[in-house]
């Protein structure tokens, strides 16, 4: 007969402490490799992730990532400004509109234009990013739930997030690769109606982030499988950079939107949910309230949205109207060299962070003048945030890694660039 | 509340000569660091002393054709006083390494593996300098202003190529004078014809009613046993 015995189930950090000690080796067993992902459903993408395991319990993680990688940041020192536009829909692929408006308005401070922008293009910017993030936490939210077992949520999720995409299709004419900013302004108005479509669309949306929170809020599957899982604390989420819902999951205050204002949100009342035990159940919980946020914002901007024109008047910056480039002459010139050399830039180095759906995604752009960036360094925030891995995986179970990756909400586009 | 140019001049004021500015361009403070050497020593203190807690990011810039040719930027952030700060230091090519600031924000691991994948500088101290992006082995440092867009080709059998992708033959593409897609499609080729000769319209139209009728007297097809 076999010896039967009861093997203690500890907290993580414990497991990890005692396993690094050594007083773990009596357990039968010996370590092992486990290959997670290149293609692995819940590495959302192509993360990889080199496991050593003791029986079920993680001793070490090697996340290998750049299997996507496409060179954006030097592609970007071969054109002009405004042709890199489409290249940042490809960024965060799931939220194009909020990586249009950090992109373009990185630039327009290097022009030093951020802040004469119309303000109903400012609005627009700002209902953009937010529909972005709304776009975003419901794709997030819908694959965390699949990934831990419920897959209601995401049919449900997905439904709202298509009404989002036909926002968009009728904003920009495409469903994801939007490109709708432009340097100095937006590559047109809002179409005639859009306003109400967005309207009926931030109450369709309540009603399905109180539905998804039914059913995963209180789901003792889900809060099982969440709570106390993938601690982060809040020391650590700031060594290791982490930032978005994943920073503020871990209990700190900080929102791009609150703490540096730019666009129109120091105009617009809206509140930063935080977290209070870093676990990936408030990582969760952050997102949903973010949601309701988001929402709040758009009608508020919808609201107050202002008429007048989009792009800036300088047809320097902005491509003049169609109409005026056929029949004059200056405008004619200004198209003509904003198309073939674009935008001339002043020398000079800056650093805009944009509160991105997944953190503070931001440019850092060093010109030597001219029409194109001498260096533009992409931070991206999955990259950030997913290099805490290799500290916070060792001490958890293999099923873990799942609600801990997709309690993270990265997306390799970003992280790979 | 400490501002952005009062930590400036603490810094200056610990570090002396050794830091030059600040200099503004568009609201942001860039100070320059004259010795890499010391830049670990210096993270420390702005993050102890000056409460630089967030390293938003570390960069670097290829000034090729200038000497030093390159150049390390860290972004610093502080959540106490929601102070930017950015910090610039050369490093020449000869030698291309500096002090690793792991140990003062454990976020640089992976941007000082970007840095080494993308431009080839070396991090001392780094407890895992390894490539990130690029796999292991290759031998460029793609980021570097002398290496072209097109890419370069490499060396490495069955890892990977660097080639350029061979669309140009490949199936969608229509090269001038040669055959159109409808005539390279496959399906629009009957079985028995050579591969590349285009059948007529009407041939193709009677191969495809015979497949139509066949499979209709055929009936639904049985189900496996």
């Amino acid at each position: 007969m076999a010896e039967l015995r009861d093997l203690e189930i500890k907290e993580p950090a414990a497991r990890a402490a005692e396993l690094a000690a050594g007083e773990l080796q009596d357990i039968p067993g010996e370590r092992m490799i486990l290959n997670m992902g290149p293609s692995h459903p819940s590495t959302h993408g192509v993360l990889r992730i080199v496991l050593e395991l003791d029986g079920e319990i993680i001793t070490k993680a090697m996340p290998d990532v750049g299997y996507l990688h496409r060179g954006d940041e030097k592609i970007a020192e071969n054109m002009t400004y405004t042709q890199f536009v489409p290249y940042t829909d490809r960024l965060d692929y799931l939220a194009p509109l909020a990586n249009n408006v950090a992109y373009a308005l990185a630039v327009e401070k290097l022009l030093g234009i951020d802040r004469q922008l119309p303000p109903r293009c400012q609005f627009i910017r700002v209902i953009c990013a937010e529909l972005a993030r709304i776009s975003s936490h419901l794709l997030g939210v819908g694959c965390y739930a699949m990934d831990v077992g419920a897959m209601t949520v995401f049919l449900h999720t997905f439904t709202e997030r298509e009404k989002i995409h036909n926002l968009c299709e009728s904003l920009s004419g495409a469903r994801f690769t939007t490109s709708y900013t432009r340097i100095g302004g937006l590559s047109r108005d809002l179409p005639p109606g859009w306003v109400e479509q967005c309207r009926k669309f931030c109450e369709e949306v309540l009603v399905n982030i109180d539905e998804t929170e039914t059913l995963l809020s209180r789901n003792r599957i889900f809060v099982d499988r969440t709570r106390g899982v993938g601690v982060i604390s809040r020391e650590d989420a700031i060594d290791f950079g982490l930032s978005g819902p994943n920073m503020r999951g871990s209990g700190v205050d900080h929102d791009l939107r609150k703490a540096q204002p730019y666009l129109v949100y120091d105009q617009l009342e809206f509140d930063v949910p935080v977290g209070a035990e870093g676990d990936s159940y408030d990582r969760y919980l952050v997102r949903m309230e973010e949601m309701r946020q988001s929402v709040r914002i758009v009608r508020q901007c919808l609201d107050k949205l202002p008429d007048g024109p989009v792009n800036i008047a300088d047809g320097k910056i902005a491509l003049p109207p169609k109409a005026r480039v056929l029949t004059r002459m200056e405008e004619l010139i200004h198209h003509f060299l904003n198309v073939t050399q674009g935008v001339n830039a002043p020398p000079g180095e800056i650093y805009f962070g944009h509160e991105n759906p997944k953190g503070e995604l931001g440019f850092y752009i060093c010109s030597k003048g001219g029409g194109t960036p001498y260096r533009l360094k992409i931070r991206s925030p999955s990259f950030a945030n997913l290099s805490i891995l290799p500290h916070l995986l060792p001490g958890h179970m293999v099923s873990d890694v799942v609600a801990i990756l997709g309690s993270f909400d990265f997306v390799m586009g970003e992280c790979d660039r | 509340m400490a501002t952005a140019p009062e930590l400036a001049d603490r810094l200056r004021e610990k570090f002396g000569g050794l830091i030059a500015g600040p200099v503004e361009f568009r609201g942001e403070l860039t100070l320059r660091v004259s010795d890499a050497e010391r830049m670990a020593e210096i993270g420390a203190f702005a993050k102890q002393e000056l409460g630089f807690d967030y390293l938003v990011d570390i960069t670097s810039v290829d000034h090729y054709g200038d000497d030093p040719r390159f150049v390390v930027v860290y972004h610093l952030y502080g959540y106490g006083h929601h102070c930017y700060l950015r910090l610039k230091t050369e490093v020449s090519e000869e030698k291309g390494e500096l002090p690793t600031v792991t140990g003062v924000w454990r976020t640089a691991n992976w941007h000082e593996r970007e840095i080494y994948d993308m431009m080839g500088l070396r991090f001392r101290g780094h407890p895992d300098l390894r490539r990130i992006l690029m796999w292991e082995g290759y031998p460029h440092h793609p980021l570097r202003k002398d290496f072209p867009l097109a890419g370069k080709p490499t060396d490495v059998p069955e890892v990977a190529f660097t080639q350029a992708a061979p669309l140009v033959g490949g199936p969608f593409v229509t090269v001038a004078g040669g055959k159109d897609t409808i005539a390279r499609e496959p399906r629009g080729r009957l079985p028995e014809s050579p591969a590349g000769e285009t059948p007529s319209p009407a041939e193709l139209r009677r191969v495809v009613e015979d497949r139509h009728d066949h499979g209709a007297a055929r009936g639904p097809a049985e189900p496996r046993t």
